[in-house]
């Protein structure tokens, strides 16, 4: 490319002159952010509809029910949400080309809860060069907040995986301070992360751990890994797993008549998993998983009363008819909508990306409707984590019965994340 | 001692997962001299009619004889219909057409049923086996005595009826079978359908221990490919030998090594499979083709 020094010359002088008058009037900078009018503020999101991880494609419709919910009563600041969710399979390649196309083409402010630590991954270095704002991001990979200094225009919400593991840790210390542990965990980030939140929580009790082993996605099953942990002589079993793996791990645990105390990571935790190993494995292969929760469960007798539950289904018979309202994914996509309007609301009349990161990172969020009472949505300039309480939960009877008071992993997982 | 001993069963287990697999893939080679890349997927698919058959209220045993039916109705036609066509195109086309059918039948799966895991049901008892510290379930002796149960049939098919001398003729010599009057475009059908009814077999067999998705074939068929050249592509006896010892291989590799352990007990057994081939190209139980030229 050659351009004369003429032509330089004046695109200089022009340069000069937008700065001069943006910086005096900002009603013209309010106009030049993407994705922002008087009235509208658009939003990106990813979430699978189709491919092997479309389950997770009703968090899309349930935080859409939500800005709709929002919109009707007047919106965030006099500014409607248009969410744009798109369907990318749960594959990189995909949610990178639709990344590009809702940032370039449909100039989105800024995307909200994208799903999958795959898809996220991918985008990541892209929406951070625009600085296009990455927030909520739908996984629990400790990454979103440990590699916030690299990557400053991403954030995460729901508890990471490597809490899950440490409240785990901190309950089994204290009940069975002398357990044998057995770990199954997948072979590679996900699983990993899991394993290394196990190993903060127990500390310098981590010889406590008798035996890991790790299995592949495509293992056609983990029957040799149960043996194994089983020999070991472990008597506590800690599942680190995907729904398929997990299912299979109770299963075969109860047919190689291996009864340890089960813990169960929450991605696994749910009606498919236990009802599945309760028909396979019988009543024991299931009876008093140890698992965690922070989202009102729709089915938990303790919320029939609440008012979030109320306003949940109310939101989602109006801007959502005809859906299973007990499937906890819709609660999950109202709460992470939640706090998005929170952060828009924060951020201001005057909108810019730097001021909705700031929101962001600077959130205190003690009544989400959708989450357990007591636990606050917190995050500092130096913590990324939003969410890092939970409270445990015993499986008794056909459902996660929740147990003992709200955990908070911030004070282990914080101080790793400088 | 004791954990020896669970380790080779859950390994023989695991193997007859393998094995029951490799059979139809045996079987589809067998009758064309190509793999049939949609195999697994076409497993899959069937035991999902299976699955819906029995959500519709059919007894178990009604279900798994409607499907092994639609199993070979639907692959005879799927062979006259799509690779008929290309029949005669050579080997490359016919693959490139199975990979589609691959994609095809797991999208199709996807579309009717989603891809939430299903728990299949078992014709065997759910309580578990325990002899000495060894458990395991009645639906791993379930598995192994069907493939070998599959393996008698087939052996004795091929061995003592006309119609599978014929099916052996026009795969061997196909111009020369035309001469002697078999018809050979309708033998790779049949071997088509033949092959769907192992594989609707083994998905059915396999589905209560993996549990049933659109993905469930896709591990499970690498295995297979592995074990039928393991033991000799066109051996029926080679291909549930081959799953066999691939499975105990496995086992043994992740709980005794120390250095491979789970992470890369895979990776070795494939490695020692390419050792083996290396002294016996054939497969352990493969005849040497010799061509004449």
């Amino acid at each position: 490319m050659f351009i004369s020094s003429k032509q330089l010359i004046g695109s200089v002088a022009a340069a000069f002159a937008l700065v001069l008058t943006s910086g005096a009037t900002s009603p013209l900078v309010a106009q030049s952010v993407p994705g922002v009018t008087a009235t509208e503020v658009v939003l990106g999101g990813l979430h699978p509809c189709s491919g092997p991880a479309s389950a997770y494609c009703t968090i899309g419709k349930g935080a859409a029910a939500y800005f709709a919910y929002v919109n009707d009563k007047g919106g965030v600041n006099g500014r409607k949400i248009t969410y744009k969710d798109l369907d990318d399979a749960y594959s990189p390649p995909q949610a990178m080309q639709l990344a590009r196309q809702l940032v370039e083409q449909d100039h989105v402010f800024a995307m909200f809860n994208t799903l999958g630590t795959p898809s996220n991954t991918a985008i990541r270095p892209y929406l951070n060069q625009n600085q296009v704002p990455q927030l909520y991001v739908a996984t629990g990979a400790t990454t979103w907040a440990h590699d916030s200094s690299q990557y400053p225009w991403t954030i995460g919400w729901q508890p990471d995986y490597q809490s899950e593991a440490i409240i785990y840790a901190r309950n089994l210390l204290k009940v069975a301070p002398n357990a044998k542990i057995g770990v199954i965990y997948q072979n590679d980030d996900y699983g990993k992360d899991y394993l290394a939140g196990l190993h903060k929580g127990l500390g310098p009790k981590s010889s406590l751990i008798v035996k890991e082993v790790s299995y592949e996605t495509t293992d056609p099953d983990v029957s040799s890994q149960i043996g194994q942990l089983k020999a070991s002589g472990a008597d506590t079993f800690f599942i680190f797993a995907t729904p398929k793996f997990a299912l299979q791990s109770l299963v075969i645990a109860a047919q190689q008549s291996w009864h340890p105390t089960i813990y169960l990571n929450n991605v696994s935790a749910n009606d498919v998993v236990m009802k599945g190993a309760t028909e396979k494995g019988g009543a024991t292969a299931t009876a008093g998983v140890i698992s965690v929760g922070y989202l009102k469960d729709p089915l938990d007798p303790r919320w029939a009363n609440d008012s979030g539950l109320a306003l949940f289904k109310q939101i989602m018979a109006k801007y959502a008819p005809g859906v299973d309202t007990s499937n906890l994914f819709y609660m999950y996509g109202c709460g992470a909508a939640y706090t998005m309007v929170d952060t828009l609301q924060k951020a201001g009349r005057d909108l810019t990306r730097q001021k909705l990161m700031d929101a962001a990172i600077h959130l205190n969020e003690a009544n989400n409707p959708f989450v357990m009472p007591g636990i606050v949505v917190q995050t500092t300039p130096s913590n990324h984590f939003p969410i890092t309480q939970e409270q445990l939960a015993k499986y008794d009877n056909g459902r996660f019965v929740p147990f003992g008071s709200i955990i908070d992993a911030r004070p282990i997982i914080a101080s790793e994340s400088k | 001692m004791q954990e020896l001993a669970q380790q080779v069963v859950s390994g023989l287990a695991s193997g007859s997962i393998y094995a029951s697999m490799a059979l139809a893939l045996v079987l589809i080679y067998r009758s064309m001299n190509v793999i049939n890349f949609a195999q697994g997927e076409m497993a899959m698919f069937t035991t999902f009619i299976a699955w819906q058959l029995v959500q519709q209220g059919l007894p178990l045993w009604a279900a798994f004889t409607a499907t092994i039916a639609v199993a070979f109705v639907g692959a005879v036609l799927l062979e006259r219909i799509v690779i008929r066509p290309v029949e005669r195109a050579g080997p490359l086309t016919i693959v490139i057409v199975t990979l589609g059918l691959l994609i095809t039948f797991n999208g199709l799966a996807g579309l009717f049923w989603g891809y939430v895991i299903k728990s299949f049901p078992s014709p065997f008892p759910a309580a578990p086996i325990n002899i000495g510290g060894v458990a395991f379930s009645s639906q791993d002796v379930g598995i192994i005595l069907v493939s070998l149960a599959s393996l008698g049939v087939i052996s004795l098919f091929f061995a003592k009826t006309k119609l599978g001398l014929a099916m052996r003729a026009a795969a061997l010599y196909p111009a020369a079978s035309q001469v002697l009057g078999i018809r050979v475009s309708w033998m790779l059908a049949l071997g088509w359908g033949l092959s769907a009814v192992v594989g609707a077999i083994s998905g059915m067999m396999v589905a209560p221990v993996v549990f049933l998705d659109p993905n469930m074939m896709q591990g499970i068929v690498v295995y297979a490919f592995a074990a039928a050249v393991l033991g000799g592509v066109e051996s029926p006896l080679g291909a549930v030998v081959g799953g066999l010892i691939l499975g105990v291989l496995l086992n043994l590799l992740g709980t005794y090594v120390e250095f491979v352990g789970t992470d890369l007990r895979l990776a070795v057994a494939f490695a020692i499979i390419v050792a083996v081939l290396l002294i016996r190209p054939a497969g352990l139980f493969g005849r040497v083709s010799v061509a004449r030229v």
